[in-house]
């Protein structure tokens, strides 16, 4: 679960071209939208894209991501439980 | 007859050079593009995550923007700045990288966030959000640029008071060959908003 965490924290900062931030500043609860990361809505799609394409996960409910994407521990756990790759 | 209208300040970005108003501001070594505007953002202290975001269209409108207009931020003038851009390429460079993204059948994962730059007029909407524009704007696809055209379109806006200055030219960019002149047009102001000034800057 760490390593997965440390994975998730690197390619959402190269996914979503977060330039200025680095692994160290995202702690496993920070907020992934909002005051945390301030990630948007097309941000949030592409996390949905992520989890289907690195971890064969297809969410079908977008409203789903709402409690997934919390934070760096909720996706983690999710994948965890859910992953088929 | 209509008032004189006039050119305020200008920029020109290409072949890795920025200039305002006929001056170098900033320069590089061959490089990408990529890195050549981050190169730009960083010359120029831009504190702007969502830059990093942008495709490279809007990139290069959004740096022209930046330098033009920084001196006239928060003044209700700016709020009424209508912006007329053009180009010839379109979102050509990137509708072709989404296109390219979505042609594997065995690996098909469209991008939310490339897809949403599949449209020239993406880069206004960067700009009036960055500078809390809720102005005309527009944005025509020529085969080449057109100073009369733009001329015109901008001297209309201003007579029929639709703007108080406008921010208007050219931004092309495709698969690394870019070129951007944006001038400010206004009232006042010392360069005549004429058909061959432009031409003279856009050379």
């Amino acid at each position: 679960m760490e390593a997965l965490k440390q994975e998730l924290k690197s390619k959402i900062i190269e996914v979503l071209n977060l330039e200025d931030i680095n692994i160290e500043d995202v702690n496993d609860d920070d907020p992934l939208f909002g005051d945390g990361l301030g990630l948007d809505s097309i941000d949030a799609l592409e996390l949905i894209v992520m989890l289907d394409k690195d971890y064969g996960i297809k969410l079908v409910d977008p409203k789903e991501g709402k409690d997934i994407f919390q934070s760096i521990e909720t996706m983690g756990a999710y994948i965890t439980a859910n992953r088929t790759k | 007859m209509a008032n004189k209208t006039y050119i305020q300040s200008f920029c020109t970005i290409e072949e890795n050079q920025i200039k305002v108003n006929g001056k170098i501001l900033f320069e590089k070594e061959q490089s990408l593009f990529s890195d050549f505007s981050k190169s730009v953002y960083q010359h120029f202290n831009i504190d702007y995550p969502k830059f990093f975001k942008m495709d490279n269209l809007s990139k290069l409108a959004f740096l022209a923007t930046e330098l033009l207009l920084e001196k006239t931020e928060n003044e209700e003038q700016e709020n009424n700045t209508a912006l007329v851009f053009s180009n010839k390429s379109s979102s050509l460079d990137t509708d072709t990288k989404y296109q390219s993204s979505i042609t594997d059948k065995g690996s098909y994962y469209p991008s939310p966030a490339v897809f949403v730059y599949t449209l020239p007029n993406i880069c206004l909407g960067e700009i009036s959000i960055r500078h809390q524009l809720k102005s005309e704007n527009s944005f025509f696809v020529f085969a080449q640029f057109n100073p009369l055209f733009m001329m015109n379109y901008a001297n209309i806006l201003l007579e029929k008071n639709k703007a108080t200055s406008v921010l208007c030219g050219w931004v092309e960019y495709f698969d690394e060959e870019y070129k951007t002149l944006l001038y400010l047009v206004g009232a006042e102001g010392e360069l005549e908003h004429s058909e061959e000034s432009i031409k003279k800057l856009y050379k």
